[in-house]
């Protein structure tokens, strides 16, 4: 990855409490896992998404950025936090909010 | 095709000392979903926990023979707290 995307991505998931890199955006969903996650995240705030169809660079880039192989991806406080099945876990687990309050994990 | 047993001992050969149950959830060999507890978890993100368990299975993921392996993933902590949802 060049210098620039991986500083681009910095820029994105630290600017944003809550970001989503996902298929399509908030009102077209192209994917029903990114529509779950958003679904899932829309309670804790607002979430700031980037629609990774729109940019070929940015659909391979953040993989290789978080080394996770699939989208959606979720950053919370910059931090990467997971993909759709990690999401629902925390949700379930009632860590989700903890997360989006600035607790460290269990 | 692949059989949980195998999936299980990658798993535990990555993390020894952590409990490990992995099923076959399309009867296909290539679906499956695994609980781990182990205390290598505590501290860790789940995204870490989750890291750990598919590292020693990667060559199995890329080449597509394991195609998808949900995760349940607890430190002994957690899984005090959360073992009986």
């Amino acid at each position: 990855m060049t210098p620039e995307l991986k500083a681009r991505f910095d820029e994105i998931t630290k600017s944003h409490p809550i970001v989503l890199f996902m298929k399509g955006n908030a009102l077209f969903p192209q994917c029903g896992f990114s529509a779950r996650a958003l679904q899932l995240l829309q309670p804790h705030g607002e979430v700031f998404t980037v629609d990774v169809l729109a940019d070929p660079e940015v659909r391979q880039g953040i993989k290789d950025y978080t080394n996770w192989p699939t989208i959606p991806q979720v950053f919370i406080h910059g931090q990467f936090v997971g993909g759709s099945d990690i999401l629902m876990e925390l949700a379930e687990r009632g860590e989700l909010a903890d997360l989006v309050a600035g607790k460290s994990p269990a | 095709m692949l059989d949980p047993e195998f999936i299980r001992g990658r798993i535990l050969e990555a993390l020894p000392g952590s409990e490990v149950d992995v099923r076959d959830t399309t009867g296909t060999g290539d679906h499956f979903e695994a609980r781990v507890v182990s205390p290598d978890f505590a501290g860790k993100a789940m995204v870490q926990q989750h890291q750990l368990v598919y590292a020693p299975l990667q060559q199995w993921l890329k080449s597509g023979e394991l195609h998808a392996l949900a995760l349940k993933t607890y430190s002994p902590e957690q899984w005090k707290k959360l073992g009986n949802r």
